[in-house]
């Protein structure tokens, strides 16, 4: 179970994308694992061959717990831990387990073909054999003890959706379950008619996380904050001529010229980009920049971009989109958790203009922008409305004092007064 | 395109950015920004999907007309027909 970031102690597995005897390669996603926060896709670092899957479905385990056995290329199967020596591993449970409460992979559908017993199949490119549901409703069913095989989907192209799981739960249980088919005859019966408990509360449960991270930040960060505002006819002109030169899908967002700028600006105050690890500050030559994304039931994460230092505005864009689009739909990628070495908050659309935010531990600076406003801004004896923005930054003291800082948010205006270079 | 169609497409794109929310809850003219909290990059990602289903080019100065199903609906209804 990986670490996912300094606030997370416990994962739940909720999929397994791969069956031992799959060949996997690196930067698969191999499973799909809850946190207190998000919903997150494991990737894998090493290509090999799975060996055996440890942790099963619906399974809570600490981070660092073992979760499936690979057998990397040239490796000896029989020198994984705990794997006993196969010679080609038969895709069967490693133990008997509490059945995982979303086991069937397949929406519920008239079944085509009969499910025949499979012969042993070379190993393969891991195939992702999701359900068709998004990782909210699944996590949802997850927390309601629903049995995802017995609910019906009524989304776009027969999706469970989180409306179907909710119902499902509150419906009464069925008094005598209809003999599964074929394929489910291997679980133990007991699954389908597990009652449904309380549910979880996800958004207090988020809060709690959230509020350990920042009670840490608050308790152990010597936080020192600084703010310039920024003028920004130049990039919000640049960026219209720009977009009207652009298809819609290629079109920029002015977050995006924001993030370029930071990860500029670390070039010339790098000790704002990295992490305070036992007692002293660790710089990182890499910029990951985590952005800070609202999730609207409640709460917010910061998974990175990374490289953003080495990125076009348009590379940005696409990133950011994905990675909103993803943490909306709860499928983030364990590497976007782990990584950022820095964090840009933007509140702008809330009607925010200051933003003067906590440190995420073990970073040591937090970017704010506020919302873009007209100002009166006096300008070579003359005073004319711009558009200004509010560019903070929460840094730590251990790291780097407010001198350095200033120069790191100079250097952010400087870099937004000629887009055309970022 | 009919406009049930472009409810259609236009409910599918939204579930696709906004998994959480049923489409039966939303009321058609409501601002999304307003109803579900969708934000700007949700707004775009919208615009994109039904650029890419519909061919029809949105511009940037038209994104507030997607903000809300009936808006979307007499929108695409115009470069549809």
């Amino acid at each position: 179970m990986p670490s996912l970031g300094a606030d997370m102690e416990v994962g739940t597995v909720l999929q397994w994308l791969v069956k031992p005897g799959d060949a996997v390669k690196r930067g698969d996603i191999v499973a799909v694992v809850d946190t207190e926060k998000a919903t997150i896709e494991v990737e894998i670092f090493q290509t090999g061959v799975i060996q055996k899957i440890v942790v099963p479905e619906g399974e809570k385990v600490p981070i660092g717990t073992l979760l499936a056995v690979l057998t990397t290329d040239g490796e000896a199967a029989a020198a994984a831990p705990e794997a006993k020596p196969k010679p080609v591993a038969p895709p069967a449970p490693p133990r008997p387990v509490p059945p995982p409460v979303m086991a069937k992979p397949a929406p519920p559908r008239p079944a085509p073909a009969p499910v025949a017993a499979k012969p042993p199949a070379p190993p393969k490119t891991a195939a992702p054999h999701r359900m068709h549901i998004s990782p909210l409703a699944m996590r949802i069913a997850l927390d309601l003890k629903v049995d995802l095989s017995t609910v019906t989907g009524t989304g776009p192209d027969g999706a469970i959706t989180k409306a179907d799981v909710e119902r499902a739960a509150k419906a009464p249980p069925a008094p005598a379950p209809a003999p599964p088919v074929a394929a489910r005859a291997a679980a133990p019966a007991a699954a389908a008619a597990k009652p449904a408990t309380a549910p979880v509360d996800r958004t207090a449960t988020m809060r709690k996380v959230i509020a350990a991270a920042m009670a840490r930040s608050k308790r152990e960060i010597p936080h020192y904050y600084l703010g310039n505002q920024i003028d920004m006819s130049k990039a919000m002109s640049w960026l219209t001529a720009e977009n009207l030169k652009r298809p819609v899908t290629e079109r920029l967002l002015y977050s995006v010229m924001l993030l370029k700028a930071v990860a500029l600006a670390i070039h010339e105050v790098p000790e704002v980009n990295g992490f305070w690890k036992d007692g002293a500050f660790v710089r990182s030559e890499a910029v990951h920049v985590g952005v800070a994304i609202s999730i609207r039931q409640g709460g917010l994460i910061a998974p990175a971009i990374h490289d953003v230092n080495q990125k076009s505005l348009s590379e940005i864009m696409v990133n950011l989109r994905d990675l909103v689009k993803r943490v909306r739909a709860g499928t983030l990628r364990s590497s976007e958790i782990a990584d950022a070495t820095i964090t840009v908050t933007s509140l702008g659309e809330q009607g925010v203009e200051s933003v003067f935010g906590v440190i995420y531990p073990p970073q040591v600076a937090l970017v704010g922008f506020g919302k873009i406003v007209e100002r009166p801004w006096a300008s070579g004896g003359m005073v004319g409305a711009r558009p200004v923005v509010m560019a903070s930054l929460s840094g730590d003291h251990r790291a780097s004092d407010g001198h350095r800082g200033g120069l790191f948010l100079a250097a952010i205006e400087r870099l937004l007064q000629e887009p055309e270079k970022l | 395109m009919s406009d049930e169609e472009i409810r259609s497409l236009y409910l599918r794109e939204l579930h696709k950015i906004a998994p959480e929310v049923d489409p039966k809850e939303i009321d058609p003219a409501v601002d999304l920004r307003e109803q579900i909290d969708l934000d700007s990059m949700d707004i775009l990602n919208l615009a994109v999907a039904i650029h890419e289903a519909t061919g029809v080019d949105i511009p940037e100065a038209d994104y507030p007309q997607m903000t809300s199903l009936n808006g979307c609906v007499a929108y695409l209804h115009a470069r549809t027909s």
